[in-house]
């Protein structure tokens, strides 16, 4: 048996900064860049938030001040690297039990060059799919290494 | 279990299903027509989609005599193209904030003033 499932999603660009004012930039500063037409609530949105900590909130404001959690803070290693959780299913809602991942990562390739990745991975627990992988595991047909390998998708 | 019992396939990883999933992504395409564009052969094609298709990724109906590809609305398609769409954007986004002069510098706790 084989399991299938999206590969990640990775961009990257390479910006004429610092990776310690990248870092900022991307993380306290989100709320000034994020394009407002990428979101998640009803209400038209105001602003982005992401605390700066391990344990901190992502989430939108609208303009009518009602706020949608997007995820949270998973790992934060300034200037080179933030973890996020971005936990909206495949029906647009928040799910606290949902995890997929968000990995930044920022490369200082000269004194004022940055190179900056992003990879959002573990798509395959997202929507229906999901609970597919979840009824396979559930049989008694094994997939023991599978198990090991998304545990913490069953743990969910 | 054999250790291939372990084995993960990523769906996108593979050239030509990246580009067939990108295909579908402007619209339903009939394999024939998914085939006459790609240089692998239509075996090869039908092969690719059908991984798509057990990824979650698209699904397929018949259309007459022809069988039709599209993403999956209910599946993984439509949110990966989303956020696939979504980081492009944001991280052009913030390309151009970073690099502009309005951009302030990062916090320095110590001539930080209370």
């Amino acid at each position: 048996m084989t399991l299938i499932h999206p590969a990640p999603v990775r961009k990257s660009v390479v910006v004429k900064a610092t990776a310690e004012r990248s870092f900022a930039t991307f993380t306290s500063g989100i709320g000034r860049w994020w394009p407002r037409s990428k979101s998640i609530g009803s209400a038209p949105q105001a602003d982005v938030v992401l605390e700066p900590h391990v344990g901190g909130r992502w989430y939108e404001r609208g303009t009518d001040g009602s706020e949608c959690e997007w995820g949270k803070v998973l790992q934060w290693q300034a200037p080179s690297r933030v973890v996020l959780a971005w936990q909206i299913g495949s029906d647009w809602k928040f799910d606290p039990t949902l995890v997929t991942e968000v990995e930044i990562t920022f490369t200082a390739l000269s004194a004022s060059e940055t190179r900056v990745e992003i990879e959002h991975r573990h798509l395959e627990r997202l929507g229906p799919h999901a609970a597919r992988i979840r009824e396979a595991f559930d049989s008694d047909n094994g997939w023991t290494g599978v198990l090991k390998e998304l545990s913490g998708f069953l743990r969910g | 279990m054999k250790n291939q019992a372990a084995a993960a396939l990523s769906a996108l990883a593979d050239p030509t299903r990246r580009q067939l999933f990108e295909r579908l992504r402007a619209g339903p395409r009939a394999v024939g027509e998914l085939a006459r564009a790609s240089p692998v052969s239509r075996p090869a094609v039908s092969q690719h989609l059908a991984v798509l298709k057990a990824a979650g990724l698209v699904r397929d109906k018949a259309s007459g005599t022809r069988r039709v590809y599209e993403i999956d609305p209910k599946g993984l398609g439509e949110i990966r193209a989303w956020i696939d769409d979504m980081w492009e954007s944001a991280l052009r986004a913030f390309a151009a904030d970073v690099e502009s002069e309005g951009n302030p510098e990062p916090a320095d706790e110590s001539s930080k003033i209370a």
